[in-house]
């Protein structure tokens, strides 16, 4: 029998987002850290009394029975809450005694989604709503989300302690959004997802499992508003069908030591075939509506990704989705990944000839100049490499072009 | 930054019908010309006109097509931001219309403030 010592955690991650959501609908958000305290409770009742007369039968079921009876108390015992918080439970003029705590599925499925939509208010700044993500539809620890973002405690409670501060003030309720503003909400909603899984994918903290458990997150949220009628949407799915195929090159990216490989080094026996499917099924599931979104594009730039061997028709379709996708939304890392693909659908010499046009200035930008003049003017090359190599920001960055230089000023015999 | 019309004209061949891989080397020639201009992030938007319209002229009377008195059409716009027209001029480098017989007019945005 599993130990409670191994459970309770693995409990923590699955139940702690189910109970606070649902407890905090029923509460109203304002009082959200009143959610968190009785859950929290309930965990240090469990690992207590686990620990002593052994595991329950059925812990989840013992978890939400104690939350319940603990809510009930509160609400009894606090006359404050009854009298001046509680009013909208009082609307609905049942006593707290015979109050139904609903824990059911689709309650707890409906309260996290409706969670999902009042984190990712435009009232919480970004980094803020990713956060407290995090925390509360995650059930992160301070000590994790600290490490994620490469801050310490202090800075993400400060974080978290406003993101809740601004939900309260701002009066923001926990509700599916009306039917005309649905589009603009889940705009945010899957930036914010989005962000999450980059969070994990790029972000420059070595914590691998850390990472891998960021994009697992955001992947099963993003899977979560799937589930729903009205937030399964066309691009949730081009969302989430992007996430699983970079999800799918998690075990062949990291080298043995460690560093990241990049996607020419790594073996792909190691990509994960179940995931790439997956995301074959969603992408071909998102193909309805009228709106090509850019998570359409993404994914179905991934998906050529997914295929190693290199053709003229894998590189003209990344070219073409990555022309429009700087249409719709221009970034400066599209842009060098788009001149990327034109060196290989159409010429290097074209794709050099754009690339002067960029201007950009950082080391991604020189890296691909550098990669450019590798095959046509290695004294270019190096000094573009050189460039790179002095603006790089992490020191990951730098022994990725430090290795690149050192090739190339080989095979020029420099 | 100021913002530019590029307009493209040129002569219909009305015997022209091309191939669906035509077609198809056609769009990908135009957006990845549009892709250039968007990598360096100088893309607003953009239109293709379709080849039927009516002309409505002074005394009321509708015509038939848009290229009744002229021999030109104009088959699509670009907007763009470039420092000066000069910038805007450049960005027209390359635009599939020159390698169609046709040509782009660059021209500047006014901006009226009322």
């Amino acid at each position: 029998m599993e130990s409670s010592t191994e459970l309770i955690p693995h409990l923590f991650r699955t139940e702690f987002r189910k109970i606070v959501s649902v407890l905090s609908k029923l509460f109203g958000l304002a009082h959200i850290e009143v959610a968190e305290d009785i859950v929290s409770d309930t965990f240090m009742l469990a690992a207590e009394t686990w620990g002593k007369k052994g595991l329950p039968d059925n812990p989840t079921a013992w978890l939400y029975t104690v939350a319940k009876n603990k809510t009930k108390d509160y609400l009894k015992r606090n006359q404050l809450f009854s009298e001046k918080i509680s009013v909208e439970i009082k609307h609905t003029s049942t006593p707290f005694v015979e109050l139904e705590i609903d824990l059911s599925t689709k309650n707890i499925a409906d309260s996290q989604l409706q969670m999902m939509f009042a984190i990712c208010s435009p009232v919480i700044p970004e980094e803020a709503q990713i956060g407290l993500a995090l925390r509360i539809l995650c059930g992160f620890g301070i000590d994790e989300i600290s490490a994620a973002f490469l801050s310490n405690k202090e800075t993400i409670n400060k974080r978290l302690f406003r993101a809740k501060e601004a939900l309260r003030v701002q009066k923001v309720s926990m509700a599916f959004p009306q039917a005309s503003e649905l589009e603009n909400r889940l705009q945010a909603v899957l930036t914010t997802l989005y962000l999450l899984f980059n969070e994990g994918y790029y972000s420059a903290s070595q914590h691998a499992t850390l990472r891998k458990d960021l994009c697992i997150e955001a992947l099963r949220l993003t899977v979560m508003l799937s589930e729903n009628d009205t937030t399964n949407q066309p691009q949730v799915r081009a969302l989430i069908a992007l996430m699983c195929f970079h999800a799918s090159r998690f075990e062949a990216r990291q080298g043995t030591d460690g560093q990241i490989l990049l996607y020419q080094e790594q073996d792909t026996a190691l990509w994960d075939q179940a995931l790439i499917t997956t995301g074959e099924i969603y992408l071909n599931q998102s193909a309805t509506g009228q709106k090509l979104s850019k998570y359409h594009l993404e994914a179905a730039i991934a998906y050529w990704h997914t295929r190693p061997q290199d053709s003229a028709e894998k590189w003209q379709n990344i070219l073409q989705y990555y022309n429009l996708l700087l249409q719709i939304e221009y970034s400066p890392v599209a842009a060098l990944n788009r001149t990327f693909a034109l060196a290989k659908a159409v010429s290097t010499e074209k794709a050099i000839q754009e690339a002067l046009k960029l201007k950009q200035d950082n080391h991604l930008y020189y890296a691909l100049l550098g990669q450019l003049y590798s095959t046509v003017d290695h004294s270019a090359a190096i000094e573009y490499f050189e460039r790179a190599i002095a603006k790089a920001k992490t020191e990951n960055d730098r022994l990725v072009l430090l290795k690149r230089l050192e090739q190339l000023r080989v095979d020029s015999g420099a | 930054m100021q913002e530019f019309m590029m307009i493209f004209r040129m002569a219909p061949a009305a015997d022209f019908q091309p191939t669906p891989e035509q077609i198809q080397e056609s769009i990908q020639q135009w957006q990845s010309w549009i892709g250039g201009i968007a990598a360096q992030g100088k893309f607003l938007s953009t239109n293709q006109l379709g080849f039927t319209g009516n002309t409505l002229h002074a005394d009321g009377v509708i015509t038939d097509g848009p290229y009744a008195e002229v021999k030109e059409i104009v088959g699509g716009y670009i907007l763009v931001k470039a420092e000066n027209l000069e910038a805007a001029t450049e960005l027209a480098q390359g635009c599939p219309i020159l390698f169609m017989g046709g040509h782009v007019e660059i021209r500047e945005i006014m901006q009226i403030n009322l």
